[in-house]
């Protein structure tokens, strides 16, 4: 057997709907039970371990909340548009209910993005909110997770909503970069550096080591969080099948 | 298969001709809301000539989007856009042919009637070519764009709303650009850099947006 005959296995074996359940089932406690582990260790030693900021004085420490959720915001709708084009190539249902799914939770990641930053705006840069062009272009990935969502809601039957979600997801993603780079320009030529311009300086390892591991404990949150609305979705659409009465007749 | 594209572009404007309010009606509505401002804002002359490509960028924007409901939606209806997916060629080719014709009738009549608009506004008269240039290449970009929404949402009843949802942070670059542009001009420099990263928005738009209109129009028809 070549390698390439296992690997397909593995992934037709991954999308099909009770075997994915079963192992997602398996998964759900370590990496939920893993999140819980970083998130304390790593609140903790953000909150209360690192050191102040000489510049910035305690109101820092948003940064651990802040940058992870921002991050998320980012690799969420990749993932949604990786998952659409799966699920638009290969018609998996797995892979169409995965990506539906990641819309709520990245829309949920990049207003935190949005609302932690506007919190820590107001102590730095005594305003709530500044057309800066990283501000902008976070409200702008906001509203393009807005209408993910609309046209998943608008549309009845749930697979051909899942499909033109997908071509939405894609075309999204070829303008993410022309809208992350127009606001840029727009910004750079509109206002002065008053908000950029403290460089990002080399951010000292007692504070960079909690700020990682809360970017991990974000990721696996997302993980666990996704699998189990993709369950809960797999048991309403799968209802009927012969696994999904057997699994709930069981219990 | 190019015969084709012409008899298609051809019926399209003939039948735009023949219910001449889907000419009309986006450009009503353009000049309505660009005289809305000076009346909500007063008779002020440099604030409006400071507003004016704004204003009017982002009107022409919206009634764009308006203008583009009726794109495919009688030819949904009627079933002549499931007989142009079983043609021989391609739809994402075809499909180009109506957005041409309806950016001629919809898009065109925008742009000539702006440098009126911008009178209106106090332009200065020698920063419309600019403003209309401007628009030259925005407004088929826009069309493009808002083609895909469009091609998502028209078999839907309330397709309206949410074809803004969908398309205007789409939007966004052009118009960025469009008015960095009117910006530079006025304030005594070339405007060449933003409008050549226009035209190349243009040409992406053009490339690409007509294959993803075409797997739209094809999961809506499904």
């Amino acid at each position: 057997m070549n390698v390439f005959a296992s690997i397909s296995r593995l992934y037709h074996q991954f999308a099909s709907p009770p075997y994915f359940y079963r192992i997602s089932g398996l998964w759900l406690p370590y990496i939920m039970g893993l999140c819980a582990l970083l998130f304390a260790y790593g609140l903790y030693s953000g909150l209360i371990l690192a050191p102040t900021d000489y510049e910035q004085g305690e109101a820092y420490r948003i940064i651990f909340v802040h940058v992870p959720a921002a991050w998320m915001s980012m690799f969420v709708y990749m993932v949604m548009a990786v998952t659409g084009m799966i699920a638009l190539v290969w018609r998996l249902k797995l892979a169409e209910i995965v990506m539906i799914n990641c819309a709520p939770i990245g829309a949920s990641f990049t207003f935190l993005a949005l609302a932690t930053g506007s919190i820590w705006g107001k102590p730095m840069w005594n305003t709530w909110w500044v057309w800066d062009a990283r501000l902008t272009s976070e409200l702008l990935l906001l509203f393009l997770y807005f209408g993910v969502i609309a046209l998943y809601n608008a549309i009845e039957d749930r697979r051909t909503a899942a499909r033109a979600v997908a071509i939405l997801a894609i075309v999204g993603v070829v303008n993410i970069p022309i809208i992350h780079y127009s606001v840029e320009w727009w910004n750079t030529l509109h206002q002065g550096p008053t908000v950029t311009k403290f460089d990002k300086p080399s951010i000292h390892l007692s504070m960079l080591i909690p700020l990682l591991v809360m970017a991990i404990a974000f990721k696996l949150f997302f993980i666990g969080s996704l699998f189990m609305r993709v369950r809960t979705e797999l048991l309403k659409r799968e209802k009927n099948s012969k696994w999904a009465t057997a699994l709930l007749g069981a219990k | 298969m190019f015969t084709v594209w012409t008899q298609l572009f051809k019926r399209d404007l003939l039948i735009a001709f023949r219910r001449r309010s889907e000419i009309i009606h986006p450009l009503i509505f353009f000049i309505m809301v660009v005289s809305l401002f000076p009346l909500a804002i007063g008779d002020d002359k440099v604030l409006l000539q400071k507003i004016a490509p704004a204003v009017i960028w982002v009107t022409a924007l919206l009634a764009t989007m308006l203008s583009l409901d009726n794109l495919f939606r009688s030819d949904f209806e009627d079933g002549s856009l499931e007989q142009m997916t079983l043609l021989q060629a391609p739809l994402s080719f075809l499909i180009t042919a109506k957005i041409t014709a309806h950016w001629i009738i919809s898009g065109l009549p925008l742009i000539l009637i702006t440098p009126l608009l911008a009178v209106l506004l106090y332009m200065p008269t020698e920063n419309i070519s600019t403003l209309v240039l401007t628009l030259l290449l925005g407004t088929p970009t826009l069309s493009l764009i808002g083609a895909v929404g469009i091609a998502l949402t028209v078999a839907l009843r309330q397709g309206g709303v949410i074809l803004s949802l969908l398309v205007l942070p789409l939007y966004i670059p052009v118009l960025i650009f469009a008015t960095l542009a009117l910006q530079n001009v006025e304030q005594g420099f070339s405007a060449e850099a933003q409008l050549a990263m226009m035209l190349a928005l243009l040409v992406l738009a053009m490339t690409l947006s007509p294959f993803a209109i075409a797997a739209a129009l094809k999961v809506s028809l499904n």
